[in-house]
């Protein structure tokens, strides 16, 4: 390691900014940035004196390997998962779900199609008439407690042979068997603002300055983000990461692709009753309510605990997507809640899904950088599949840093592409991706054309699928009607939200017909009560605001603000003047408001800025 | 003129505060639940007495720092990861047993132990500092417990300030009654000084500052000592959390006065 003072050349004014040569700087740690770093830290460990392994940046050293996250700890994910875990066996041959807390063997799966028992879901003529055919069958054709369940699992969503995982705590245990080799440095509580640029080459990360106030300026204690150099940078911070991001609108994407499709994943972890009949390795996978377009599901992990949770989608045009709301009428549904009524939240957690698939995937590498993870367009939109892809994109750029460490060859973009990124066309996870890409196709034109078009490409493995022209996130919000029914239902909601003070789209929901949730103080509580149960919120002092609103004037004039009804903390609320307020020690980081703005000051982005920022959710069971 | 000083502080690592912690009875004693899910932080108050330390250590050139720890090596790893990046240390990690209700005299006993074996450490220059109090299952007498067996008898509580004169001697401000402190004078090293918060502020994340400790940090847990921390015929019987109550009531309109005065009516109620 080296160290000096540089002067930044880009911004003024000047900012004198410590400077440190590492060998490799990775951003963000999650299952994507585990796989790498495990597979470089195996063949390291292997073979210790082996001369590729020698540092550049600091000769007669190791190689000088960091790597940079947002949270406050690594164990702060924010995901139950199911995966087919096969990348993370192969990472593991000895792999044991027993040493990790809420890790488990899938042992059942179903598929529910849910009724909607209260009658305020908002569904098309088509289908209240399948379901009337479905209630009319009753328990001949297998519909008990409102719920269609699936004779089989369609082989596309199986994941027998998986995993349950609490991301948190996988985290936790790959993150401390790395550290454990000492070969690898993980630093919490580092947010990195952004990567260094020079023409199309990456240079290293920038982190975030400290000691400036909400709008970035310099306070007393000022230290301003160190510049950190490196020979290649890996990033894998997210489909919302600083870093993502600003190589995207920096370098582009390839032709044809764009960031055009989302979801929104909230969940709860909810400790079972003791007499609970819900097994350990339980999964189940539901569509058709809260809204025909959620999909929702539950996990169960060991000791009585389970995730439960829905996915809430950009194609959802409605702007009215309170997600906490719709998850509490999830839980409710006569299909889950004799299983948890009697339980307890313990935890709860929300994240921003990249759901464009290949069509998203930006350039994979550059002159000294490569790209994994959920952010480099891995997920299998098909088989709702994420966290095993985004692992084997790591391995497979560990393997090609060896591969070109050993052969004394610079990380250009040529050698990464014949390394990393040829590894990566060549496997399952490029097959998955092609069959998956236009999976999604129909669902922007109604829940049963998006059924038929899932189920057509699912069934041919991506061979056919239905044409669709997706549309950018933020011209999928359909504005408020005005002279309609649900512009009455508008106007009723506004007067609840003004005669009570709550936030203007959950008063709509009610103005649906949504029933008010029933608190218990236990399981059923307000948002803001389940900031603060288990999934507590953090924000360290000194950072700047990492949301911020481009264009006032447009934010004043949007009708909708879907901002806030889809704000996962309640962090953006409506502040004077009619513009959006933002309250950083409430974020949660799960980058919805960048998606969920229907607002944009070019016609490309959206009108909120989404930037690098510390804390975020604080919770270690999920 | 600066004082050159040994300053080694104690500081035990707790379940973090802001996780659901929920307490149970096992085969072992009262216990938390999921302890070994939860992370880790290092105890709020012996954070403090860090800060200070490295504080002190910056002003006074020639100084060392040794950051005494007991626990589960893998936890303290996890917990390293964040505050190494705060300030410099030297680490001398314990590996410990993880929850459950320790005696404090064996805690000490291990912690003196380790404290003597510290290469280099001048025991007439030390500061044995940690936190007055700890943010779970404190008995609150460790750290003097650790200053008897190491032959300290200057010993302060509640500190929340130091300062050193030329000649070697210092002022403590300790925590008494009624919002006051007591001003005691001291001749010189080595003395304990068991902190409240004191005046600082927690350090900024330095990456330069983590990767320079981590250099020291990461030897140090591999070879970490094992110490099993007998019960010498202690047993904890139960144990409960405080009673809590959460209202939450969101106010748009009203005065910080007026809250003010609704917060000092509702805590004169209770």
């Amino acid at each position: 390691m080296s160290t000096s003072a540089i002067v930044e050349e880009q911004t003024a004014p000047e900012i004198e900014r410590q400077s440190m040569e590492v060998d490799i700087a990775c951003a963000g740690f999650g299952p994507a940035m585990g796989g790498f770093l495990s597979t470089l830290t195996r063949a390291w460990t292997e073979n210790p004196a082996d001369p590729a392994f020698e540092s550049k940046a600091a000769p007669g050293m190791p190689l000088q390997v960091l790597c940079y996250e947002r949270a406050d700890d690594i164990s702060s994910g924010v995901s139950g998962v199911v995966t087919p875990g096969k990348a993370i066996r192969s990472s593991f041959p000895d792999f044991n779900p027993a040493e990790i807390p809420m890790a488990v063997p899938v042992k059942s799966e179903r598929v529910m199609y849910l009724l909607d028992p209260i009658g305020a879901s908002r569904r098309s003529a088509l289908l209240r008439l399948g379901d009337f055919f479905l209630r009319l069958g009753g328990k001949l054709v297998g519909v008990k407690d409102h719920a269609f369940t699936l004779p089989w699992t369609p082989a596309f969503l199986n994941k027998h042979g998986g995993l349950v995982l609490g991301i948190g705590q996988f985290n936790q245990w790959v993150g401390s068997q790395l550290m454990a080799t000492g070969l690898v440095q993980i630093w919490p509580g580092t947010p990195v603002s952004k990567p260094l640029i020079t023409g199309r080459s990456v240079e290293g990360l920038r982190l975030a300055d400290q000691g400036v106030d909400k709008s970035g300026e310099a306070t007393d204690g000022f230290m301003a983000g160190m510049d950190v150099r490196a020979q290649l940078t890996v990033v894998g911070d997210g489909p919302v990461g600083a870093v993502g991001q600003a190589l995207d609108e920096q370098l582009g994407l390839p032709e044809g692709h764009a960031h055009r499709e989302w979801a929104l994943g909230m969940k709860f972890v909810i400790e079972l009753p003791e007499d609970s009949p819900l097994k350990p390795g339980t999964v189940w996978h539901s569509f058709g309510y809260p809204e025909p377009e959620i999909f929702g599901f539950l996990y169960v992990h060991p000791d009585r605990l389970v995730s439960v949770g829905i996915f809430v989608p950009s194609w959802l045009s409605d702007p009215s997507r309170t997600a906490y709301r719709y998850l509490q009428h999830y839980i409710q549904h006569p299909a889950l809640w004799p299983y948890l009524k009697d339980g307890t939240l313990r935890s709860w957690g929300t994240k921003s899904l990249e759901e464009s698939g290949r069509h998203g995937e930006p350039y994979l590498v550059g002159d000294g950088y490569a790209r994994i993870g959920e952010g480099s367009g891995s997920t299998n939109m098909l088989t709702g599949s994420g966290v095993d892809e985004a692992w084997a994109t790591g391995t497979q750029l560990g393997e090609a840093v060896i591969e070109l460490l050993r052969a004394g060859k610079p990380f250009t973009q040529e050698n990464l592409a014949s390394t990393y990124e040829a590894r990566r066309r060549a496997s399952w996870v490029e097959r998955g991706a092609r069959e998956a890409e236009n999976a999604r196709n129909g669902f922007q034109d109604g829940f049963i054309k998006g059924l038929i078009g899932m189920g057509l490409a699912g069934l041919t493995h991506g061979k056919l699928s239905l044409n669709a022209k997706p549309i950018p996130a933020h011209k999928q919000i359909r504005p408020f009607p005005a002279n309609s029914a649900d512009g009455l239902k508008l106007k009723e909601a506004a007067a609840l939200a003004v005669a009570d003070g709550r936030p203007l789209h959950d008063a709509l929901l009610s103005a649906r017909g949504w029933p008010e949730i029933p608190f218990d103080g236990r399981l059923l509580v307000t948002q803001q009560d389940a900031l603060l149960i288990g999934g507590k919120v953090q924000a360290m002092p000194g950072f700047a605001d990492h949301v911020v609103f481009r264009n006032a004037g447009l934010c004043i004039a949007c009708p909708e603000k879907t901002c806030i009804a889809m704000c996962s903390g309640q962090a953006i609320t409506l502040g004077e003047d009619g513009l959006p307020a933002f309250e950083r020690e409430k974020c949660v980081h799960c980058g919805a408001c960048l998606w969920n703005c229907g607002q944009s000051p070019d016609g490309v982005r959206s009108n909120i800025e989404f930037s690098a920022g510390s804390g975020g959710l604080h919770s270690a069971e999920n | 003129m600066a004082n050159v000083l040994h300053i080694v502080v104690c500081a035990g690592i707790v379940p973090d505060p802001l996780q659901t912690l929920e307490p149970v009875t096992g085969p072992a004693g009262p216990g938390l639940k999921n302890e070994m899910v939860l992370p880790a932080v290092l105890d709020p108050w012996a954070a403090s007495a860090l800060y200070e330390a490295a504080n002190l250590v910056a002003k006074n050139p020639g100084s060392k720092l040794w950051l005494v720890s007991l626990g589960p090596k893998a936890k303290l790893q996890q917990v390293m990861m964040t505050i190494a990046q705060k300030v410099a240390f030297e680490l001398v990690p314990v590996d410990g047993p993880i929850g459950g209700f320790p005696d404090a005299h064996a805690t000490a006993a291990a912690l003196a132990e380790t404290i003597e074996a510290i290469p280099g450490l001048d025991r007439t220059k030390c500061l044995l500092f940690g936190g007055w109090e700890s943010a779970t299952r404190g008995a609150g007498v460790t750290l003097q417990l650790v200053g008897e067996r190491l032959g300290i008898t200057d010993q302060f509580q509640g500190v929340d300030q130091i300062d050193l004169r030329d000649d070697g001697s210092f002022e403590v401000l300790e925590r008494v009654e009624g919002g006051k402190h007591q001003v005691s004078a001291c001749a010189g090293t080595p003395a304990v000084l068991g902190w409240a918060t004191g005046n600082l502020a927690e350090p900024r994340n330095n990456p330069q500052v983590g990767m320079a400790n981590m250099r020291t940090i990461m030897p140090a847990l591999a070879k970490a000592k094992k110490a099993s921390l007998e019960a010498n015929g202690l047993r904890y019987v139960s144990v409960s959390l405080p009673k809590q109550q959460r209202t939450t009531r969101v106010e748009k309109n009203m005065t910080p006065d007026a809250i003010a005065a609704e917060l000092v009516e509702w805590i004169g109620a209770e």
